[in-house]
């Protein structure tokens, strides 16, 4: 119907048997998505003209300051690169991610406000609550321990670390940080990536990456990064801490 | 007798090929008269006043995919018919309008025809465009010349049958389409004369604003009645002086602050309208939105198209609606519905919380959004969705309860109101 439906001939020339097993995940992830924490709980009282006044819509299901809920889906935004946070909401509103109640919400907002939104919640610093328990077998946590912190050079897998930090928290101006996610959300990102129902600018890397995990990998590295406490300070790092493995788009877009 | 019969047969079958003819002649003969080009100004000068007309008739709207390429095309229409989608209208050789010349995008736009004659789906507003003079049509033209070519094929239509048998378009355009310019009307000053060519033509503002019938049509378009926009779901209510369900209340400087900066005394535009600020009237000259203004409190207050069912809320319901609104709208909102100027608007007297149907303050309520970014309101505050967290009975009993409040007096919402409603948002 859309026109940016996934080429799905395309999807399954190239995901023979392993497509079912990543749907069924995705589904479980969609169906795992529970009221948001709405902003008329959060106790500050909000006043028109500041920005918290104005991001109240954003606020409403990623939590006061966007801290996120604890019983949430909807991602954190606290403390995330500005580049990175401004590149999602470009990529909502023209279509290139897809999440309906973000891109209706967007449509009508330009790019210097946009800009500024994404200011605000990069500057937010709130604390990051404790990690949840492990919801996956210690195997299949070893097996997401070995991804995130080496990767598998034999698939041409690099470890999460080589770009997003050797601290998981993300590497300044784009890359985010990896921890204090849910691990739906993990789960549902890497398969949109996969299922070409996000994508950020050519060269897009982490659509390379995603589209060499096979269910399980993604089921494992994104049970492993669920589950590990945060060390404050959690905060990206310099750009010139890594040397990218691969060349990434998004990097480099303003 | 076998011969009076057989007269009879030869005489209807002969009525019948004149109808057809007489149809088909109706429905694809051209108005020639191509009025006068534009005069001889600087070049520049006609492509400023393209690019204006451009956002005027917000071709965008229609012929840039969300995130695509300016005017090449791909924006998905749904009709009640089948989807059409917006083609590639950039000067690309092969597959934009590059090889037309200003005689044949005239042609598309006064006579709803083709470069090769062949008709053109109404989902392209020629039945308004029709209105725009030579000279504009020319200066859109020019502009359209300086955009940048993109190569992008337009996606044929996909419509059902027998929407997609191309030629009985000639039955619909004798029905429904007669082409011609506007013609000023010589006993009504200079800016009334404006408003009414900038809202019947290029603005095109019955395509939403006035009802259609089963076949697409719209009904009186200048009367602009109001009616549900077709597959939208949305109700783009009477642009005529009622005053309740229309602008009876509104001043022409009210419109004109509405269609420029997204927010007015009364209300802020949301849904398809916040599209419509956002990509089109928010660039309008402060004397074309005043003109706006002037034409719209002229038309007559004619009853909405969607009248009122007129049934309010049990007090019990009201009672409930109350509550939520309590825990949900009244910090942004306030307890009396008076809201906080721009940033939160007023819902007592809101004219999208009063109109005769309920659904767009049901949508707003579900999906929440942003007023449209504007020059007057660039940094809009955004209204959270509580579609997540509010039932479809909750969100009837709030919206009930804040149509019959602080001195609104319009009808309950209902369960149903809103289960459609959420249908709607998450069709398109």
């Amino acid at each position: 119907m859309s026109i940016s439906d996934p080429p799905r001939g395309a999807v399954r020339r190239k995901l023979p048997a392993a497509a079912a097993a990543c749907t069924a995940w995705l589904a479980l992830a969609w169906l795992a998505v529970p009221a948001p924490v709405h902003a008329a709980d959060a106790p500050s009282e909000l006043q028109p003209g500041t920005m918290a006044a104005r991001v109240a819509a954003c606020t409403a299901c990623h939590g006061d300051q966007g801290r996120a809920g604890t019983d949430g889906y909807y991602p954190r935004l606290a403390g995330k690169p500005q580049e990175y946070l401004y590149h999602q909401l470009l990529n909502f509103r023209d279509d290139r991610r897809q999440y309906r109640p973000m891109q209706h919400l967007l449509a009508n907002l330009p790019d210097a406000y946009l800009y500024e939104i994404a200011g605000y919640f990069a500057g937010q610093h709130v604390p990051y609550p404790p990690a949840p328990a492990p919801a996956a077998p210690a195997a299949v946590l070893d097996q997401g321990r070995v991804l995130a912190l080496q990767g598998d050079p034999a698939r041409g897998l690099p470890a999460c670390t080589a770009c997003h930090g050797a601290s998981l928290a993300g590497v300044q101006p784009a890359i985010p940080g990896l921890l204090g996610l849910p691990r739906d959300y993990l789960v549902s990102q890497i398969g949109g990536w996969k299922y070409d129902r996000r994508r950020a600018a050519a060269p897009d890397c982490m659509a390379e990456v995603a589209n060499r995990l096979t269910p399980a990998d993604i089921g494992a590295v994104s049970a492993w990064l669920a589950a590990q406490p945060v060390t404050e300070p959690y905060a990206p790092e310099p750009a010139d801490s890594v040397t990218l493995p691969a060349e990434c788009g998004s990097q480099a877009q303003r | 007798m076998k011969t009076l019969i057989l007269r009879i047969l030869l005489a209807l079958v002969v009525l019948c090929a004149i109808a057809v003819g007489a149809l088909y002649w109706l429905g694809t003969r051209s108005d020639d008269g191509t009025g006068p080009a534009a005069a001889q100004s600087e070049p520049a000068a006609l492509v400023e006043r393209g690019r204006y007309l451009a956002r005027a008739g917000n071709c965008m709207a229609c012929h840039t995919a969300r995130g695509g390429p300016a005017y090449a095309g791909g924006t998905p229409i749904p009709t009640p018919f089948g989807t059409l989608y917006g083609p590639n209208i950039t000067p690309d050789a092969r597959t934009g309008i590059g090889t037309w010349s200003a005689d044949d995008f005239w042609q598309a736009l006064h006579n709803g025809k083709s470069r090769d004659g062949s008709l053109l789906y109404p989902a392209f507003p020629y039945t308004e465009y029709t209105r725009m003079t030579r000279a504009d049509a020319d200066a859109l033209y020019a502009f359209l010349r300086t955009v940048e070519p993109v190569s992008q094929p337009s996606r044929p239509p996909e419509l059902r049958f027998p929407y997609d048998q191309r030629p009985l378009l000639a039955a619909w355009r004798a029905l429904y389409f007669r082409p011609g310019v506007q013609q000023d009307d010589p006993g009504q000053s200079l800016q009334w004369n404006r408003g009414r060519y900038l809202v019947n033509g290029p603005g095109h503002c019955a395509a939403c604003h006035a009802p259609r019938n089963s076949l697409g049509a719209s009904i009186d378009p200048d009367a602009l009645a109001g009616g549900t926009i077709p597959m939208l779901g949305w109700y783009a209510p009477p642009l005529s002086g009622d005053a309740e369900a229309g602008l009876g209340k509104w001043s022409a400087q009210d419109i004109a602050a509405l269609l420029q900066s997204g927010t007015a005394a009364h209300s802020a535009a949301s849904g398809p309208m916040a599209e419509v600020v956002q990509g089109s009237s928010q660039y309008l000259s402060d004397e074309d939105a005043l003109a706006i203004g002037t034409y719209l409190k002229s038309l007559p207050a004619t009853r909405p198209a969607a009248p009122d069912s007129g049934a309010a809320a049990s007090p019990a319901a009201l009672q409930l609606g109350g509550k939520l609104y309590a825990q949900h709208c009244a910090q942004c909102h306030r307890d009396d519905g008076r809201g906080a100027d721009q940033a939160w608007p007023a819902l007592a007297g809101n004219p999208t919380v009063t109109a005769p149907s309920p659904v767009n303050a049901i949508r707003v309520v579900l999906d929440g959004g942003f007023a449209p970014a504007t020059a007057a309101n660039p940094r809009p505050h955004g209204m959270p969705p509580f579609g997540q967290v509010l039932s479809d009975n909750d969100v009837a009993l709030v919206v009930s309860y804040i149509r019959h409040n602080w001195g609104n007096a319009a009808s309950a919402a209902t369960p149903l109101e809103v289960k459609r409603a959420r249908d709607a948002a998450t069709a398109n």
